[in-house]
């Protein structure tokens, strides 16, 4: 059988471990995303299909299907009544066309938490 | 008296029977009329255009391509599977009144004995079996796609013209509308809830197209590298696109579907094989 030269070996032992350790490093880190990132993602939130959010420059979208995002605490004193909103928007509006994030498991309690918290500082 | 009473009675019938007809087109007019409430400047026969109809740079980009379609080798290949005979001699021309000239605007029909939605794509295929061929896949787009991507242009300029004659032809109508009305899925989307109560509205990027019009110019060579979309392979991708799993194309519920959005297209011009993002 043909030996590879020990310093070919070396450096190929040396790349497994390396992408051993990065993997490690990755699997360590189950990056939770952000309230921004539910809301800006489009297999999340997907909020930037529907609702422009004037106050942030990250928001890249052209909707005008929805009210814009914005000024959320003043126009929504109540947390809950976001909230709410997120959660099953029908209740306020049965012929609406945002989806019921809530009531159909599109996004879980904590994401949408974190969605609310994130949309109440816009 | 007699006379009268008779005279009577038939008006009433003839109204009974007007009344049956008068509801898809009552649906219908009822849609196109929403589309120029809202949209007065755009002219009736541009709403074949769809989404491009709101962006005169969406419509310059695609007039560009319109001119020397880069898929025409596409139609030509479909060309060739039209005219090649078959092995009893026969072509899809003998199974079509004038040789398969202008008749798409008439499909999806309703065939009473069959009690059925017939697509064009299923008219195709009845022919194919009835010259001793064996059917294509409706999903196939290299066969049956290709096939339609020439034999609808053979009907471009004829205008859709669906009709809804009788109680099993309304009631596969209905199904259609059902369809196209009614919420599904996780996201809790109807095709209405974009196509008609949305019309003109930018979702995230994307103008929505107006349901009257959506039905005229099938397939349609999408995108960058011009992959070509049968209308029930556009459903699909409607379907996909709101996370719903897509339904079988040329089975029944997508036919019925195909009805009565056909119908929504009738009076619009048709025009095959033509280029969407
Ligand atoms: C497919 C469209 C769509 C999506 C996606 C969508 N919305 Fe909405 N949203 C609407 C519409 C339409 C309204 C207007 C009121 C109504 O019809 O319910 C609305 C209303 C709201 C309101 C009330 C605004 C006001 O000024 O009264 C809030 C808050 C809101 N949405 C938040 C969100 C958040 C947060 C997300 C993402 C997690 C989201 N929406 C995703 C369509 C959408
Ligand atoms: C959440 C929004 C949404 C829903 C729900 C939806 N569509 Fe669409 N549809 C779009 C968008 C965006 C496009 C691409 C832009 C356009 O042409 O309107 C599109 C395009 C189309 C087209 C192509 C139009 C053209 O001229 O190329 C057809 C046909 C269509 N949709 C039919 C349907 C049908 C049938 C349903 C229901 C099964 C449906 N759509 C549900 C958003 C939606």
């Amino acid at each position: 059988m043909y030996q590879f030269p020990t310093s070919i070996r070396a450096a190929g032992a040396c790349l497994i471990l390396m992408a051993g350790f990065a993997q490690a490093v990755r699997a360590d880190e189950p990056k939770a995303p952000t309230g921004q990132e539910l809301a800006f993602d489009n297999r999340k939130g997907n909020c930037l299909a529907c609702h422009a959010m004037p106050g942030e420059s990250k928001a890249v979208t052209s909707t005008n299907i929805a009210p814009p995002l914005i000024s959320m605490k003043e126009r929504f004193p109540e947390r809950a009544k976001l909230y709410a909103q997120v959660w099953d928007a029908s209740k306020a509006n049965a012929d609406t066309l945002m989806p019921p994030f809530g009531k159909h498991k599109i996004l879980s309690d904590d994401e949408i938490n974190k969605v609310v918290d994130y949309i109440y500082g816009l | 008296m007699k006379q009268l009473i008779w005279i009577l009675s038939c008006l009433g019938w003839l109204a009974v029977a007007a009344n049956a007809q008068a509801a898809p087109e009552d649906d219908r007019l009822n849609v196109v009329k929403a589309v120029q409430k809202k949209y007065p400047e755009i002219k009736f026969e541009d709403y074949v255009y769809g989404a491009l109809a709101f962006s005169p740079d969406a419509k310059a980009q695609y007039d560009a391509v319109m001119t020397f379609p880069p898929y025409d080798a596409e139609i030509e290949k479909g060309a060739k599977l039209w005219e090649t005979p078959f092995k009893n001699g026969k072509r899809y021309a003998d199974c079509f009144p004038r040789g398969g000239k202008n008749v798409v605007g008439n499909y999806p029909m309703f065939d009473a004995d069959a009690k059925k939605v017939v697509t064009f794509e299923m008219a195709l295929n009845q022919c194919r079996t009835a010259n001793g061929e064996t059917a294509y896949k409706h999903s196939d787009m290299s066969t049956m796609g290709l096939l339609t991507a020439y034999a609808r242009t053979l009907s471009d300029g004829m205008k859709m013209n669906v009709k809804v004659e009788g109680k099993d032809a309304l009631a596969a109508y209905e199904a259609g509308k059902r369809f196209f009305h009614q919420r599904r899925g996780q996201l809790n989307f109807s095709c209405a809830g974009c196509h008609i109560s949305n019309v003109g509205n930018v979702l995230r990027t994307e103008y929505l197209s107006m349901a009257p019009g959506q039905a005229t110019h099938w397939p349609a060579f999408r995108g960058g590298d011009y992959t070509l979309f049968t209308l029930q392979r556009r459903y699909a991708a409607c379907n996909q696109m709101v996370r719903l799993a897509p339904l079988e194309i040329g089975g029944e519920e997508y036919n019925n579907l195909e009805y009565y959005h056909s119908y929504l297209s009738n009076g619009l011009p048709l025009q095959a094989s033509v280029f969407r993002k």
